[in-house]
């Protein structure tokens, strides 16, 4: 890689041991994947639990911030693995509560905003076209690539904390043109009424092309102007958008989308494609959705758990299961958990949102993602949970080594499901 | 040294020299979705490996699956003594390749042939990164 004269002194150690490593490490990967040079980035957001990292990321975590690391740029963190005030009645361990403590402030100390949250695109920074910036969870940086036209490749938490204490990132994947261009069409013929069907979509698309290069280009029918929101009842929200990104990268390991007439890089089905030659063309009708709906196994379709979850709910989405649940209750023998940001529950909370959820009898966790939960397969035995109902197609696949038995349901299905305790 | 039984030609590679036992998957892989990461077992229900543990193993995957967590979930299975000692993919994804960096473990990606051809489970192989070629050195009994 060509390095700038700032970057070789860098690499010298002449702004600390912990810039040096971090550099290098980012050289190393940079490397690998051919990159010619680092582009410097205006924003990090990370993900660093002790769930994922471990006593041995912890220690790391320690080491690193002993030698005066620090972000040189805004940069916040993802979900955790704790929500403090639930801890204990979960059944998680009290020892590793010291440790996400511990982590915590070892990160605060190295100026990272501890904000706990996947939907960072819709709560705190929204980048605009070009913008280089190093974001992690996946569901982040499609939505970034896609919805803002910005420019990141998933950056896993020490690949994020590498960017954020050098203030660049190698220049590779998403930061360049060739690779943003959409490489295969999918024409959607179906009404998409609920979250849970743009995630489905997701899920078909992704479980067809599990490649990170993959660029999928929504357009309308053949035929009909291809524009997709003239086909829809309405254009897209970001709700939506989120829950199609998150499953497009979570089926399929993909880090953008292009939906024509919607998105910055897609005026038209050409400018997407940007010359390349599709791949495939996909066509998703009403009956190819119903068939994902179809092909869960529902077991003893008991129902004691139902998860809004992956990603954290906007306000929005907070409002509208409020309502849905309507002062009805969970059934008895299930329970119903809701995860959201600190600053969503906490303007929930103003505005009656929360207090719905929670006399519905749904339990409401801020900070956390449910699959990230600490203790989450003792927590599964310990409840006698098989089955996991979600709206979520992200969660319904990526919970899958904590061995639940997982279903997609569209949300007001999921809510009647959660105050029948029955699957049908 | 003996001529390698069969050799792939992979296009990117980081990490030393290293040598084990392959498991060769037809499904891709995640260390969030699919592996227990206190015992090494590849726990997902239904994945092609389910029951296989992946320590000390040269890990032959497809693709990679979703999962920003890969970039600690490497570092922290190394940790805990059940690391794999090596990962070669056919299509990967950066986080991947960020956590196996992180963690020290060689990783690549793209091959010519495809395993499917050269190389079978329990067969003993060498992974070069330097010279971009594994090796096959001993075929499983």
């Amino acid at each position: 890689m060509r390095l700038t004269p700032e970057e070789e002194a860098m690499i010298a150690g002449r702004r600390g041991e912990a810039v040096r490593d971090a550099l290098r490490y980012q050289l190393a990967v940079g490397e690998f994947f051919g990159a010619e040079r680092f582009v410097p980035i205006t924003n990090a957001h990370m993900m660093g639990d002790i769930e994922v990292m471990g006593d041995g990321g912890l220690g790391w975590l320690r080491a690193t911030g002993a030698r005066r690391a620090r972000a040189c740029v805004p940069t916040t963190t993802n979900a955790r693995c704790f929500d403090f005030e639930h801890a204990a009645r979960l059944g998680q361990d009290a020892g590793e509560v010291a440790k996400e403590r511990e982590l915590i402030a070892c990160l605060r100390e190295m100026d990272v905003l501890t904000t706990d949250t996947c939907i960072n695109y819709q709560t705190l920074y929204q980048p605009h076209l070009g913008e280089h910036v190093a974001w992690g969870d996946t569901g982040t940086v499609i939505y970034a690539n896609s919805v803002f036209g910005a420019r990141s490749n998933f950056e896993s938490g020490p690949a994020a904390l590498a960017a954020a204490i050098t203030g660049r990132t190698p220049e590779y994947g998403f930061h360049l043109d060739r690779h943003r261009k959409g490489t295969l069409v999918v024409r959607i013929e179906a009404p998409l009424d609920d979250l849970a069907d743009w995630g489905a979509v997701g899920k078909i698309v992704g479980e067809k092309h599990q490649n990170y290069y993959a660029v999928p280009v929504f357009a309308g029918p053949g035929g009909r102007g291809g524009v997709p929101r003239d086909h829809l009842r309405r254009p897209p929200v970001a709700d939506e958008l989120k829950h199609l990104g998150a499953a497009l990268a979570s089926y399929g390991s993909m880090g953008m989308f292009h939906m024509v007439g919607v998105t910055p890089e897609a005026p038209t089905l050409e400018a997407a494609l940007g010359g390349n030659r599709p791949v495939d063309e996909i066509v998703i009708d009403a009956a190819a959705l119903e068939r994902v709906y179809a092909g869960y196994d529902l077991r003893d379709r008991r129902a004691t758990l139902v998860v809004f979850s992956g990603p954290q709910l906007s306000l929005f989405e907070m409002k509208t299961l409020a309502e849905a649940f309507g002062g009805r209750k969970v059934h008895p023998g299930t329970q119903v958990f809701v995860t959201t940001s600190h600053g969503v529950k906490s303007a929930a909370h103003s505005l009656g949102y929360l207090q719905a959820l929670e006399s519905a009898g749904a339990t409401v966790l801020e900070g956390v993602c449910f699959y990230i939960l600490q203790n989450l397969s003792q927590m599964r035995i310990a409840n006698g949970w098989t089955n996991m109902i979600s709206n979520s197609a992200k969660i319904v696949n990526i919970i899958g080594a904590h061995r639940f038995n997982t279903i997609l349901r569209r949300t007001r299905d999921c809510v009647d499901i959660a105050c029948s305790g029955r699957l049908s | 040294m003996s001529a390698p039984l069969a050799t792939i030609r992979v296009a990117r590679a980081f990490g030393p020299v290293v040598e084990g036992e392959a498991v060769v998957s037809a499904e891709g892989f995640s260390p969030r979705y699919d592996l227990d990461r206190w015992s090494g077992l590849i726990t997902k229900p239904g994945h092609k490996l389910e029951g296989t543990n992946i320590r000390d193993k040269v890990l032959f995957f497809p693709t990679a699956k979703g999962g920003i967590a890969a970039g600690w979930a490497f570092f922290d299975i190394k940790h805990k003594g059940i690391a794999p000692k090596a990962f070669v993919f056919g299509v990967t994804n950066p986080v991947m390749v960020q956590g196996a960096v992180f963690a020290g473990i060689p990783i690549t990606e793209g091959w010519d042939p495809p395993p499917g051809e050269a190389v079978r489970t329990g067969d003993w192989v060498r992974v070069d990164p330097g010279r971009k070629v594994i090796e096959v050195l001993r075929r499983a009994q």
